[in-house]
């Protein structure tokens, strides 16, 4: 089925901090936006999935964003992977498109932690916290710390990741945080959770995204100006939790990114730009090993060499990413993925012709991984 | 001072807590041979519920730790900074803990021991170097 399903249009909102927003009414903004950049009707939608939002859990949420959306989908769920429910929606709606289960298909996600609760990042972690074991970054803490201890990369090699997805999202007009960061900077910050530096660690934000999905025969006949094609995807869930798994500098990344590039009939050298999920610093450099675009271990070297920066041969997160364009987790990615193919990026590839996507959730429990193409 | 965060007992874990409260690290063993933490009343290897509690020599090695240098937590707010680790114990279950030693001597996959240690008369599985 590779490029048979397109990414009709994308849509979002201010990224940062929305007061008075709740999260349904955020996702019906960027869907709104969505569908009116496919520059097609609310009324050929028959399917909505959303990531459930990660700071508040509500019954029945698919529901009630499908009510404020003014729709009675043939198919729709609020669904939850973490960071990775994004592109495993996509997913799911080219499969149930494929499968003649829905023609047209909203996929979105919102949430509103920065003026609502971010209670949840901060939570204690079950029994543990008597032993003071608590919050997310101190999850991910773990696996980077693990990292260093099996291949001794210097610290720069984080910064490296930081400083890159910084320079982007200075570029970017749409970024939360558009303050470039210098290596020098990234060394001297304060500890969050160490080997956790402030700057390894996403932001905090409110805001939504969209993407609009159909087959292409669809998007012809409905006019789409600049339908996107999904060449490929694939899924992989680590499952454990960071203190019972095996391996803790290696994820189930690495099927999904196997999946997707079979699909796609593509590898790692064809890949000319990188939407690489990055909650925590620590996640791109994983990411890029278990993908294959270097070898266990090598993502310090790859990294250091320029490789991932604007201008690199793998320029990643051109948009600003999870550490500055906007900590929402996931979407945006897939929407700066459809930009790069389109050739409408505030740090364009030149030419790129093939972009990647990667999602994951919980602390690296979940993966997914999506391939874009011209 | 606030009160710590204890666990809470529930008649799964309770046999784990009171072991801990004699001075023995528990965990759990199937029939099978497949050995775990935390306690759940399934086994994940053969999905089979035929398992026992089994006395752990409190042998270790260090995976992985994280040091807090800011609390999330009243309790905590004076012990900053402090690890939290991740210790795989020689029969093959693991746990998080604290490493009774100070950051500079943690190192990779180092040997560590149990040290059973009480917060507000709760005993907790802690280790030290070995
Ligand atoms: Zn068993």
């Amino acid at each position: 089925m590779r490029g048979n399903i397109v990414i009709a249009g994308i849509g979002h909102t201010a990224f940062g901090k929305l007061p008075g927003r709740d999260t349904v009414s955020l996702n019906v903004e960027a869907c709104r936006k969505a569908l009116a950049d496919a520059g097609v009707p609310k009324d050929a939608v028959d399917a909505v999935f959303v990531k459930t939002p990660t700071s508040s859990r509500e019954l029945m949420y698919g529901q009630k964003l499908a009510e404020a959306l003014g729709l009675q989908p043939r198919m729709g769920c609020a669904f939850d992977q973490g960071g990775a429910a994004n592109v495993t929606g996509i997913m799911l709606a080219a499969l149930a498109i494929e499968a003649g289960q829905c023609e047209v298909a909203l996929v979105c996600y919102a949430d509103n932690p920065r003026t609502g609760s971010r209670a949840v990042y901060a939570r204690p972690r079950g029994d543990d916290a008597a032993y003071g074991w608590f919050s997310t970054a101190a999850g991910y803490a773990m696996l980077h710390q693990r990292y260093l201890l099996d291949y001794a990369p210097l610290p720069e090699a984080f910064g490296h990741v930081a400083v890159a997805c910084r320079a982007n999202g200075a570029a970017n007009p749409n970024a939360q945080l558009k303050l470039p960061l210098s290596m020098e900077q990234y060394l001297a910050a304060p500890w969050v959770v160490e080997p956790l530096r402030r700057d390894d660690c996403c932001l905090v934000s409110d805001g939504g995204a969209a993407i609009v999905v159909m087959s292409a025969r669809r998007a012809r006949e409905l006019g789409v100006r600049q339908p996107v094609p999904i060449l490929g995807f694939g899924q992989g869930q680590t499952s454990w939790e960071v203190v019972q798994r095996p391996e803790l500098t290696s994820t189930m990344a690495a099927t999904a990114a196997r999946t997707a590039f079979a699909m796609a009939g593509l590898a790692p050298k064809d890949v000319d730009v990188a939407q690489i999920y990055d909650c925590f610093t620590i996640t791109v450099l994983m990411t890029l090993e278990d993908y294959g675009f270097c070898k266990p271990g090598h993502a310090a070297g790859f990294v250091a060499e320029g490789r991932i920066a604007a201008g690199g041969d793998l320029p990643i997160n051109t948009s600003g990413g999870l550490l500055s364009e906007t900590g929402m987790p996931g979407l945006q990615l897939v929407l700066e993925g459809v930009r790069q193919i389109r050739g409408t990026s505030t740090m364009q590839k030149k030419g790129a012709k093939v972009a990647l996507v990667s999602n994951q959730g919980g602390t690296m429990h979940t993966h997914a991984t999506l391939l874009l193409g011209a | 001072m606030a009160d710590h965060p204890l666990p809470e007992l529930t008649p799964l874990s309770e046999p784990y807590w009171k072991a801990l409260d004699q001075g023995h690290l528990v965990f759990q063993r199937c029939t099978c041979g497949h050995a775990w933490l935390p306690p759940r009343l399934q086994c994940t290897a053969c999905l089979g519920d035929d398992w026992r509690w089994e006395r752990a020599s409190g042998r270790g090695r260090l995976v992985s730790w994280v040091i807090y240098h800011t609390a999330y937590h009243e309790a905590f707010r004076s012990r900053v900074p402090y690890n939290v680790a991740i210790v795989a114990l020689d029969e093959g279950p693991r746990l998080i803990t604290n490493i009774l030693a100070p950051a500079s001597a943690l190192a990779r996959d180092m040997p560590v021991t149990l040290a059973i240690k009480r917060e507000q008369g709760f005993a907790l599985a802690r280790f030290r170097p070995a």
